[in-house]
């Protein structure tokens, strides 16, 4: 492969990031931005082209699902434990998923990644140094996509499908004197944060107001440089005879490939 | 809205005054805090005791990771942060403000030393903490590694936890050889720490009397300007007993 991985920060000393094969793609952008099912397709996509998928979800380690549940219900959460249960769950699903798919050579599709912690702990805070520093065991993806929204059409969406709840309208700051005020107050700091870190960090950003289908295409176009067949990859715009090509690429055209 | 970002490198500014042990399982440190605890009570002090590793929170947690056998170096470590956060944010803060003062057994140095023994990076750990107050005296229990066996084995705990002898790093099939290089691996750390933190050594080899009376005299002094709060008195039966030096005799 190409371009070896990489640490944020200080890293895990006892992993060494050389034999990782695969990709690893991040989908970030905001609570109701329409991550997941874009994320689906995108799986589905990939595998008819033959590569191996796998997706991982922020909160959803085995160590650490329950426990932040059960604090989340508790509400007493303090601004440190908050981001470090969150770290605790990505490092679980770090170690025991994403490296090991990596190393297998697996395109792993993260549905948020620490872009999320740093928004909400800045948001919290205001201080961007400690939350990155206890992140800087993260491994730099390959890929940052990020579906941006403004927050009038957020909140209508959010309201016209699941309903707004207490975390994602960040009720614990007390921003406003109702979910919908605190809200919009939340979410357009959250929305601010990414898109200061878009910069930073390089994200490719997606227009997530336009129709799901252009959304879909977009996405693919980004993905599509960073494939080990990229190149030669014919263009998929919807379900076409091309996808049936799925065949492993026996002879990748990367030639570091030892 | 938000408070200010508290930091390890500077000295705390509340009322109150944090003190915290140090050293290997088998140092004799908690004994010792338990003996300054029951002093300092009895000279009428507000006294407010927290451990490492208790908060409710993620207690339950490390105790299932532990069981599985899953936790990483990092997981180990993070986890270990985040019940230190919840305690520093529901434990140790309040009582500090409100001018009371706080024994801790175990503080983020215990971080330092065990992580970077498992294996994290050591400036990861130390940032990782920084959100920490720097205590206002910290004792370290310093006692050799065989000392530190004796009293494990031949004492009050007769066996040794997986994590705590080291298990998971497979230094050793053997518990107690595992426990032995873990531990001594440990003690090197701490004192390196010792020295960048300027911990107080204490021979903890010395009889437990007179380890005592050497930290009740540097508490006295550390604590010469200190004005302890009034709360109620004699909350508790035990200490108004203690305070007035009566046997308790039904």
């Amino acid at each position: 492969m190409g371009n070896a991985h990489q640490y944020f920060g200080d890293g895990l000393p006892y992993v060494n990031l050389s034999d990782l094969k695969g990709k690893l793609i991040a989908i970030e952008g905001t609570d109701g931005v329409g991550r997941s099912t874009h994320i689906d397709l995108l799986q589905e996509w990939l595998e008819v082209q033959g590569y191996g998928v796998i997706t991982t979800g922020w909160t959803r380690s085995n160590l650490m699902s329950k426990t932040i549940e059960m604090a989340k219900q508790g509400n007493i959460l303090d601004r440190w434990s908050f981001s470090l249960l969150y770290a605790t769950d990505f490092a679980d699903r770090l170690e025991h998923q994403i490296i090991p798919a990596m190393r297998s050579g697996f395109i792993v599709l993260a549905d948020r990644y620490i872009y999320t912690a740093l928004a909400r702990d800045a948001v919290r805070s205001g201080d961007r140094t400690w939350i990155r520093n206890v992140f800087g065991f993260a491994v730099v993806p390959d890929l940052v996509l990020y579906l941006r929204i403004d927050v009038d059409t957020l909140a209508l969406r959010v309201i016209e499908t699941k309903g707004m709840n207490y975390w994602e309208s960040g009720m614990d700051l007390r921003l406003g004197v109702d979910l919908f005020d605190s809200f919009k107050k939340y979410q357009s700091s959250l929305i601010e944060e990414f898109d200061k870190m878009a910069e930073e960090f390089h994200f490719q950003v997606v227009d997530a107001r336009k129709p799901p289908e252009e959304i879909q295409s977009n996405l693919r176009s980004k993905i599509q440089p960073i494939l080990t067949n990229g190149a030669r990859a014919p263009e998929l715009t919807q379900e076409s005879p091309a996808a049936m090509q799925s065949l492993p690429n026996e002879f990748p055209t990367s030639p570091l490939k030892p | 809205m938000t408070p200010p970002a508290l930091t390890f490198a500077q000295p705390h500014s509340f009322p109150g005054k944090l003190i915290i042990v140090e050293g290997i399982d088998g140092s004799g440190k908690s004994t010792q805090l338990l003996l300054l605890q029951k002093w300092l009570e009895s000279k009428e002090f507000n006294v407010f005791f927290t451990e490492w590793n208790s908060s409710a929170l993620v207690r339950e947690t490390t105790r299932r990771g532990k069981k599985s056998k899953t936790l990483t170096p990092t997981t180990f470590s993070l986890l270990h942060a985040t019940d230190f956060a919840s305690r520093l944010y529901h434990e140790i803060l309040p009582p500090l403000k409100a001018g009371m003062i706080v024994l801790a057994d175990r503080y983020a140095y215990t971080a330092f030393a065990r992580d970077a023994v498992r294996g994290v990076s050591r400036e990861w750990v130390r940032k990782l903490y920084n959100f920490a107050i720097r205590p206002d005296m910290a004792f370290y229990f310093k006692v050799p590694m065989e000392v530190a066996i004796d009293r494990l084995l031949g004492g009050t705990r007769a066996q040794l936890k997986y994590y705590e002898a080291g298990m998971d790093m497979g230094l050793s099939p053997d518990v107690s050889e595992s426990f032995r290089l873990f531990q001594s691996r440990i003690l090197s750390e701490y004192d390196k720490i010792v020295d960048e933190y300027g911990l107080i050594t204490m021979d903890a080899t010395k009889d437990i009397e007179a380890q005592q009376n050497q930290m009740r005299q540097l508490v006295s002094q550390a604590l010469v300007n200190y004005k302890p709060k009034r709360g109620t008195h004699g909350k508790r039966a035990s200490v108004f007993w203690r305070r007035f030096a009566v046997r308790q005799s039904e």
